[in-house]
């Protein structure tokens, strides 16, 4: 086992031609149908919103740092929050791992030259931008103070704010979505390249193929519930009023069918990016390839049937309840199998901690503790407990910034040589690893305590006595802030004064580092042709690892 | 996207082209159903919880009008399936004949919703502050009723008051909107929310598939669609069958539930 990064052979030269210098001008980027030019429009865009979501954050830690909370007004700490949440869940976390990595990795992985509809591609993009306006129209007059959550009748009738706006612009926003699902089912389904079977997929494939899924089948659920709210709310009509015997509950099942398979869009591809790092980095195949791929689609299967469990306390039947909880139970097995399966692939490996590695490791971690406080909520008794605490953000966040995130930057960093053809500064991005993972930690874990101790979420004011784990939360909010912002500049700074990469740095397995770095426009120069199983090190010499991997694992002490 | 003859780019070839547009229709079209679901749900829980309101409601349709759009729907279907079958059979003249007569049938179809959006209007069946379920068995002269038709609507708005008031009674609500002709019109109304939105919606697709029978018109008049080539064709009469199965349901459980038939 080496800790040292391997380095790349010295004396790469970029490509002559590629698709960043294939043609110019704003209107070669605006109208481009390149997938790999339309993950760049989304990366930009999708970066815009985080900082958005990352300012309302900032916000409300500040707020929170004292018990009285002098920052905001109560009503405005109300709009912050929804504002974060929606920011960072309609327009950062969903669209981050499938749009941008998603987008310019899967046709290439599966050795095709674009998605199957690439004007789709670029419409789901002009799409996003107009749900995206529509939702900053929204912040920029009046706010949102509903809660991401919409729920309704506070939405549909008693909320002051530009509820309308917001509601219209996540329902546009949805078509986005959809576009993105229905493009990767597709393009998996027909453009693989000779050799490229089903059981050859990437893993990162794999997941995607999962997230479309619930892209596809979820989505449409909550474009149609908002539309009922945004017209219930602008004609007064009584779909979810109890004055005209509409049902307030019926909403809430109605948006956590969509929004509890939500989580899964946005940490499914992570698991994917992840499953794609530690393999290379561990200089191992992974271990039970067939098992991670159909624990991906289990999780999407299951997911759907557990949306319930965020409604316990609504008053639903016992019965009902029970089975919600086993069912949100079971969605622990696949999720297990999956870190189970890194956990093994690592065993005997000959592991490197390059940056990627750093943050796929911190994903297994902090994704473990946020999945295992997850069947605390989980569980019917405990949940009463624990509903609506601080217990509940530290898990969730746990996940999407633990686990989606994490991925997301960690998959960033693995494909940016890919992506632009040149390598970013490995220390500087280490220490922004590492930077990043304790300020998380700091940050969310005292929350947990906090939740536990009966802190509710979503008010602008605590006790006195909560005040030190407050402070210790929003300590950890600022280390965080800047390790997201280490990225943000020496990302840039790379993309023209970074080491130019190679077709293949690290050096990993897929099809995608068999292209140039940056890749063609067509992305291969001939049709690939794939005659090696996925992740296979051993029969891939052009990889130049003969030497440093051993051909099988051997036990070196006895009974392990 | 660079394009041969009728083989974009990144294909390999036209087999694999057609495939993957008639996959991403058929995953589109799955969309639309989970789309059309929420609505779906909406309504049937609603109609288990108030069925003598929703009767009533149902029973001001016009079943004369929805049948007859029942009718002008299904033959649209035929003729757009018609057109598909010229497409594989290169019977190009014909084409565009079976496509006008698809788009002729489906602009029938948002004529005659139009009467009957405009007669609801008429009758203070719209939802809002002038919404009066009684509207038409006080003032039957407005409504063309009259005689045996009258007694039965009058009969079946008290019938509709008595059992609201029952319920209120067996739930022991005291509000006095909750009970009786207050609570009939709220329900009332919620049923024709979920009339109109899922007609509305539903209408809205049936525009989009006009619209898309023009462009079809347009370029099956150019000549454009053979036995090697009709990939379009094809795929906007899935869509256009799916939009019809979709009245096919709206149909029976809007108009159909609880008719009392003369």
């Amino acid at each position: 086992m080496s800790s040292a990064p391997i380095t790349p052979p010295g004396g790469e030269k970029m490509p002559r031609e590629h698709y960043l210098n294939a043609t110019y001008g704003i209107r070669s980027w605006l109208l481009t149908t390149d997938h790999k030019r339309i993950a760049l429009l989304y990366l930009i865009s999708v970066t815009f919103f985080f900082f958005i979501g990352g300012v309302f954050a900032s916000l409300i830690r500040i707020h929170l740092l004292t018990p009285g909370g002098y920052l905001v007004t109560p009503e405005t700490y109300n709009k912050l929050f929804t504002m974060h949440g929606v920011a960072m869940i309609f327009f950062f976390l969903i669209p981050s791992i499938p749009a941008v990595l998603g987008n310019f990795l899967i046709p290439i992985m599966i050795g095709a030259k674009d998605v199957a509809f690439p004007k789709l591609n670029l419409l789901s993009w002009y799409v996003y931008l107009t749900g995206g306006a529509f939702v900053l129209y929204s912040f920029a007059t009046g706010g949102l103070d509903t809660g991401w959550t919409f729920y309704t009748p506070l939405s549909s009738i008693y909320s002051n704010s530009a509820v309308t706006p917001a509601v219209i612009g996540i329902f546009i926003n949805g078509f986005s979505s959809i576009l993105t699902g229905l493009n990767f089912i597709v393009t998996i389904h027909t453009m693989r390249a000779p050799g490229m079977t089903w059981m050859r997929l990437p893993l990162f494939v794999w997941s995607h193929y999962a997230t479309s899924i619930i892209f596809v089948l979820g989505t449409p659920v909550i474009a149609i519930t908002l539309l009922l709210a945004g017209l219930e709310r602008m004609f007064h009509l009584g779909f979810f009023n109890p004055a005209y015997g509409g049902d307030p509950i019926l909403f809430q099942h109605l948006f956590w069918f969509y929004s509890h398979p939500a989580v899964y869009i946005m940490i499914l591809p992570a698991m994917g990016v992840i499953s794609e790092i530690v393999p290379t980095f561990a200089r191992k195949p992974i271990f039970g390839y067939d098992f991670i791929a159909a624990s991906s689609i289990g999780i999407a299967v299951i997911g759907f049937i557990v949306w319930a469990h965020h409604m316990f306390l609504t008053g639903q039947s016992t019965y009902s309840a029970v089975a919600f909880s086993f069912l949100t139970f079971l969605v622990a097995i696949p999720s297990a199998v999956k870190v189970f399966n890194w956990t093994s692939t690592l065993y005997k490996g000959s592991i490197s901690y390059d940056t990627p590695m750093l943050y796929g490791l911190g994903f297994i971690g902090l994704f473990t503790i946020g999945g295992l406080t997850g069947l605390f909520l989980a569980c019917l008794g405990l949940d009463i407990h624990l509903h609506d605490t601080y217990f509940v953000i530290a898990h969730f966040h746990y996940i999407m910034v633990g686990g989606a995130i994490m991925g997301y930057l960690g998959g960033i960093h693995f494909w940016w040589p890919k992506i632009t053809g040149r390598r970013y500064p490995e220390f500087l991005a280490r220490v922004a690893a590492i930077v990043l993972f304790v300020g998380f930690n700091l940050t969310f874990f005292p929350q947990f305590v906090l939740g536990y101790l009966g802190s509710p979420r979503r008010y602008s004011s605590y006790p006195p006595e909560f005040q030190v784990l407050n402070v210790m939360s929003t300590a950890g909010a600022s280390i965080l802030g800047l390790g997201y912002l280490l990225p943000m500049i020496y990302l840039t700074w790379s993309m023209r004064y970074g080491k130019v990469a190679g077709q293949n740095p690290w050096p990993a397995t897929g099809l995608e580092w068999t292209t140039d770095s940056p890749p063609l426009t067509e992305n291969f120069h001939q049709t690939p042709v794939v005659d090696w199983e996925a992740y296979d090190f051993e029969h891939r010499p052009e990889l130049g690892l003969s030497g440093a991997i051993s051909k099988k694992p051997v036990p070196t002490h006895g009974d392990d | 996207m660079h394009r041969t003859g009728e083989l974009y780019g990144h294909f390999q070839t036209l087999d694999q082209q057609k495939e993957t547009a008639t996959l991403g229709m058929w995953v589109f079209l799955v969309t639309e159903i989970l789309f059309f679901g929420g609505l779906f749900l909406a309504y049937t829980i609603n109609r288990h919880a108030f069925p003598t309101s929703f009767g009533i409601a149902g029973n001001m349709l016009d079943l004369s009008l929805g049948f007859g759009n029942t009718v002008v729907l299904i033959a649209s279907s035929f003729t757009m399936a018609m057109s598909v079958y010229c497409a594989q059979t290169s019977q190009k003249k014909w084409i565009p004949v079976w496509l006008i007569a698809t788009l002729a049938l489906g602009t029938v179809f948002l004529g005659i919703k139009f009467v009957e959006y405009k007669q609801k209007f008429d009758h203070h069946l719209i939802p809002g502050y002038h919404f009066d379920i009684t509207y038409c068995s006080n003032n039957p002269a407005a409504c063309g009723l009259s005689g045996q038709e009258l007694a039965d609507e009058q009969k079946e708005v008290r019938e509709a008051i008595d059992a609201e008031r029952d319920y209120a009674k067996q739930q022991s609500f005291s509000d006095p909107g909750e009970t009786g002709i207050a609570a009939v019109n709220a329900h009332a109304q919620l049923y024709f929310s979920l009339y109109f939105g899922m007609t509305g919606l539903h209408a809205l697709h049936m525009v989009i598939g006009a619209g898309l029978l023009l462009w079809l018109i347009s370029q099956s008049l150019r000549g454009r669609f053979d036995a090697n080539y009709n990939t379009p064709v094809e795929n906007i009469g899935l869509y256009w069958h799916f939009v019809d199965i979709v009245w096919i349901f709206l149909f029976p459980l809007l108009y159909l539930i609880n008719r009392h038939l003369a």
